[in-house]
């Protein structure tokens, strides 16, 4: 696999390419230290992957996802996971490896580059804009951390933040509820009030105007209830 | 700011690759100076996000030095100089000088 590497660093580049050194099948065919060399070169070239750092100044990697069509495969490389979530909705976006990059977090990159198709390396809209359509990816700490759908009980609001609640641990993340409604599959998740959303099939019962998940008493909105209502299989 | 830098990620990468270690030594030599004085010169101006730009490209050196309170220092720093907070200069500025020693021992 043909690959360019876009950093304004150096020393990131020169780490880049020595991952790239120990996988067989990439071939780093250029480095640049701008991204609008990277769009010229690529206008006359074919490359599989692109190793592309956010972080630039003037033109910068989230630039250089936008502006390019017909896009290779761009694995991310950068100090910083604010945009990861962000990311996974660039289609062209494969991976996201924060740097300093390990040589057995690259492995695992290019594995999943390698067993991916271009009709099937991400997922559909229907699948709920994640990168296997069953995981979601936090941001906490500067770790992205895999959450499985249904391991998800209860997501609330809390002011510029949102709890989610597992049945072990509550990670703050910040975010707003209305963005990460829309990486939930609609089918699991519903909103039942303007400060939760819940994982339907955690359900235990529902009492008036709550809902008992585990231990969770969550309020249901009037606004909400119907469409609560409709979902359930009464008896 | 005791932590000292190390070289134990650039060995983990380059394996028994020596020219690797050697190569990456001499880019890192010669790329610290240079933005260690673009710092020097955004901070003398007065140029807040411009030092908030090269503090992000320095925090990354910090990591690949093994320098991990330095990195969380610079995480922190780099946000405070996008609100002209100044105030984690001199940390910074020791973190700066000990790398640039460290480094003509390499």
């Amino acid at each position: 696999m043909n690959c360019i590497i876009i950093d304004d660093e150096l020393t990131a580049r020169a780490i880049v390419s020595q991952l790239c050194s120990k996988i067989p099948e990439l071939d780093v065919i250029a480095e640049f230290d701008n991204a609008i060399d990277a769009i010229k070169f690529l206008n006359q070239e074919s490359i599989d992957i692109v190793f592309l750092d956010i972080h630039m100044p003037g033109f910068s990697g989230v630039d250089f996802v936008q502006t390019l069509k017909n896009s290779p495969k761009i694995v991310l490389t950068t100090s910083d996971t604010d945009f990861a979530i962000e990311a996974y909705e660039y289609e062209s976006i494969v991976d996201y490896l924060v740097k300093p990059i390990t040589m057995e977090r690259f492995e695992k990159s290019i594995r999943k580059i390698k067993n991916s198709t271009p009709s099937n390396s991400r997922p559909t809209q229907e699948e709920g804009n994640t990168i296997d359509g069953e995981d979601l990816y936090i941001n906490i700490d500067r770790r992205l951390i895999k959450l499985k759908f249904n391991e998800i009980m209860v997501i609330e609001a809390k002011g510029d933040y949102i709890d989610i609640k597992t049945e072990k641990e509550t990670y703050h993340v910040h975010t707003t509820l209305k963005k990460i409604k829309e990486k939930l599959p609609e089918k699991i998740f519903l909103q039942i009030h303007r400060s939760y959303i819940i994982n339907f099939n955690k359900i235990i019962d529902i009492e008036d105007n709550s809902v008992l998940i585990g231990k969770n008493v969550i309020p249901i909105s009037r606004s909400n209830r119907p469409e609560l209502m409709r979902r359930l299989n009464l008896l | 700011m005791t932590e000292t830098p190390n070289l134990n990620y650039i060995k983990e990468l380059s394996g028994e690759d020596t020219d690797f270690e050697k190569k990456f030594i001499d880019i890192i030599k010669q790329e610290f100076p240079e933005e260690v004085n673009t710092y020097c010169h955004h901070i003398e101006q007065n140029q807040w996000d411009m030092a908030a730009e090269i503090v992000h490209k320095l925090k990354h050196k910090f990591n690949i030095l093994g320098m991990e309170q330095a990195y969380g220092l610079a995480v922190i720093y780099e946000e405070n100089l996008r609100k002209k907070d100044t105030g984690l200069d001199k940390d910074f500025q020791e973190i700066l000088n000990h790398i640039s020693q460290y480094l003509r021992t390499i």
